[in-house]
């Protein structure tokens, strides 16, 4: 069994009286791709808000590859190496795709203002090394024909990819992705599927938010369900397919 | 339009043409002022060299509000902050008489760190807020210089400061004509040339950080403040480096202003200024360097056209003067402003990319319920 890579334990956060997040506790391992499911308002987007430092949490903490995350700072924790994607995509509208991935590599480069006016050897190596990270990170989630075009101006499939490079651009160990397949159709999300699984080939450990359960059932190797704020099942896809208490869930969830 | 951008891609890709172009420009702007002294006279002369010191302002407040995306409504306040620090360190007000080479770089650090001051607590706030904030930052900034004359007489309140040194180096000052290869160069004209240089390296500075790590990080601040912060980037430092870098550009102008004029006051340096550089960023195609460039020499000029020729032009239609051409001219200038936003709402010269793809509302920057 591989190392643990994730650790959260017992993750709270509510706002005013909504309970979003209350006890959650997961273990996320090297190399897994591990599902987060539940119904609508579930809490799920909010878990990732907490983990990537954008809501600081209400009670418990993260351990991330054994150290403890630092709450509320964001680019530390990209550069501890977990990077993510947004349920309603948030790329830089009006930057080229190119550049968006550009700025996905703020994290591991260095450049100041001094280095940027004086061009030493140093940055623009260090500049044309990005350039070419940001090229073959295009290639990779295959939109490099896009890579002059505005973000804003790519199809949603394609802004969706251009997401995912963006993020690989940071050099995660962890890469989150909420709803990756929302609003594609067939194709698409079978393209998709591949691609999460090449990532994963590569040796990040993928933790995926999605409402699709024929992908996640397909793709995870182990999955938790939330309802309500609250943890209610964590197993592999085959048990918690039986689950009474998921089974539950989804159809209260339907049925109101 | 077109056949601009298409130019542009030419010297982009021909060496020759591009070294020609650069030639041809640089002689340009060499016989620019000799042209302009003997045609139109020197109190035109003094208005491009004012153009010069609002580009570098221009450029400077495009740092923050065209890359950054943070609308500072105080810039101003560098700026009399450079000029006032070149007043007090070569003046007869405190005896002291600094060399420039000293004085200039200090008051870009000055309002650098000034800068910074202001970025540091309006760090959360964004679009109308932080317009306020600045706002009141210019102005606390101008009351200061304005009252700071009692109990200690520091900036000698409303009169100003008089006096101050002309622009030297070394043992050549420009307040006077200077003789070059045997050729009487005016005092004018030696000023124009300082502040283009000036004003070029600004321009330089100002290429080179757009196309940096830092310059991206700006913008991708300014397109969504929390995906930037998502992709590592230190989303309070890198605000803090634009107020600062934006600062010290002013600061470099108001040293120069100073040395130019001879003499600062209060006055200079209130709110109109402040919205007046903000005009030149926003009109000429905010984020995009030409376009800010054509911002802040059309607002300089223009004005002083409508003053120049709006008493002429009432005589020669109705033979005598109806409105007093100094009133007619905020209204001219007022008018020109609304209709350039109305038809080209993303400025005279805005950048392809923005060019493509105006809209008006600004991105979103708070994680909306459940996003
Ligand atoms: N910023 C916020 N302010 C107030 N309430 C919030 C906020 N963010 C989330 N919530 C509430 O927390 C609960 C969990 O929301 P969350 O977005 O995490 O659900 P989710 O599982 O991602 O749902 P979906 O599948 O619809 O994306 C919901 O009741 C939501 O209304
Ligand atoms: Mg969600």
């Amino acid at each position: 069994m591989n190392a643990v890579l994730l650790e959260a334990r017992a993750i709270a956060k509510h706002f005013g009286g909504v309970k979003a997040l209350t006890d959650v506790s997961l273990t996320i391992r090297q190399g897994e791709i591990y599902g987060l499911i539940g119904p609508n308002g579930a809490g799920k987007t909010t878990f990732f808000n907490v983990l990537t430092g954008l809501y600081h949490p209400d009670g418990g903490d993260l351990l991330f590859a054994g150290e403890k995350l630092e709450a509320s700072a964001p680019h530390k924790v990209a550069k501890r190496g977990i990077a993510r994607t947004f349920q309603n995509i948030r790329l830089f509208g009006n930057m080229t795709a190119m550049e968006n991935v550009m700025v996905g590599r703020h994290a591991r480069t260095h450049a100041g203002v001094l280095g940027a006016v004086m061009h030493d050897r140093r940055t623009t190596a260090e500049e044309a090394a990005i350039r070419r990270r940001a090229e073959e990170l295009l290639h990779y989630v295959n939109i490099a024909d896009r890579a002059d075009d505005l973000a804003r101006h790519l199809s949603y499939g394609d802004q969706r990819r251009l997401e995912i490079a963006r993020a690989l651009a940071t050099d995660p160990k962890l890469l989150a992705l909420d709803e990756p397949a929302a609003g594609m159709n067939g194709t698409e999300t079978a393209g998709l599927r591949e691609l999460i699984e090449g990532i994963r080939r590569d040796g990040i450990t993928v933790l995926l938010i999605e409402h699709d359960v024929k992908l996640v059932m397909g793709l995870c190797d182990r999955v938790a369900v939330l309802d309500y704020g609250q943890k209610i099942c964590e197993d592999v896809p085959a048990v918690v397919q039986k689950d009474p208490k998921v089974i539950e869930a989804y159809l209260g969830g339907s049925v109101a | 339009m077109m056949a601009r951008q298409s130019l542009f891609e030419r010297l982009r890709h021909d060496k020759r043409a591009a070294i020609a172009a650069t030639v041809l420009m640089g002689l340009a702007l060499a016989v620019f002022p000799f042209v302009i002294g003997s045609s139109l006279g020197n109190s035109w002369l003094r208005i491009i060299d004012f153009a010069m010191l609002y580009i570098m302002l221009a450029l400077g407040l495009n740092i923050v509000v065209g890359f950054a995306g943070l609308l500072d409504m105080g810039y101003i306040a560098f700026y009399a902050v450079g000029a006032y620090l070149y007043a007090l360190l070569a003046s007869p007000h405190f005896g002291l008489h600094l060399p420039v080479w000293l004085i200039i770089p200090a008051g870009a650090a000055l309002a650098g760190l000034f800068g910074a001051l202001l970025g540091a607590p309006t760090l959360r706030l964004r679009g109308d807020y932080l317009a306020i904030v600045t706002l009141g930052f210019g102005e606390i900034v101008r009351i200061f210089m304005n009252n700071l004359n009692a109990p200690i007489n520091i900036t000698n309140g409303p009169q100003g400061i008089s006096g101050i040194d002309p622009i030297h180096l070394g043992g050549i000052t420009l307040a006077k004509p200077l003789t070059f290869l045997g050729y009487a160069i005016p005092s004018l004209h030696a000023y124009y040339y300082l502040f283009l240089a000036l004003a070029l390296l600004i321009v330089f500075v100002t290429i080179r950080l757009e196309n940096s790590r830092i310059g991206r990080a700006w913008v991708a601040i300014r397109e969504d403040e929390i995906a930037a912060k998502a992709c590592g980037i230190n989303t309070r430092n890198i605000k803090l480096l634009a107020f600062t870098m934006g600062a010290s550009f002013g600061g470099v102008a108001g040293g120069l202003f100073a040395g130019f004029q001879g003499f600062v006051s209060p006055e200079s340096f209130n709110l109109m200024e402040s919205v007046m550089v903000l005009c030149m960023v926003v009109l000429g195609g905010m984020g995009n360097i030409p376009g800010v460039i054509l911002g802040g020499i059309l607002l300089t000029i223009l004005p002083e056209v409508f003053r120049h020729g709006a008493g002429p032009l009432q005589i020669a239609v109705f033979g005598k003067i109806l409105l007093d051409p100094e009133a007619l001219r905020m209204l001219l200038f007022g008018l020109a402003l609304v209709v350039v936003m109305l038809y080209r709402p993303a400025g005279l010269w805005p950048s392809t990319t923005r060019r493509r793809e105006f809209r008006g509302e600004s991105a979103t920057d708070v994680l909306k319920e459940g996003e």
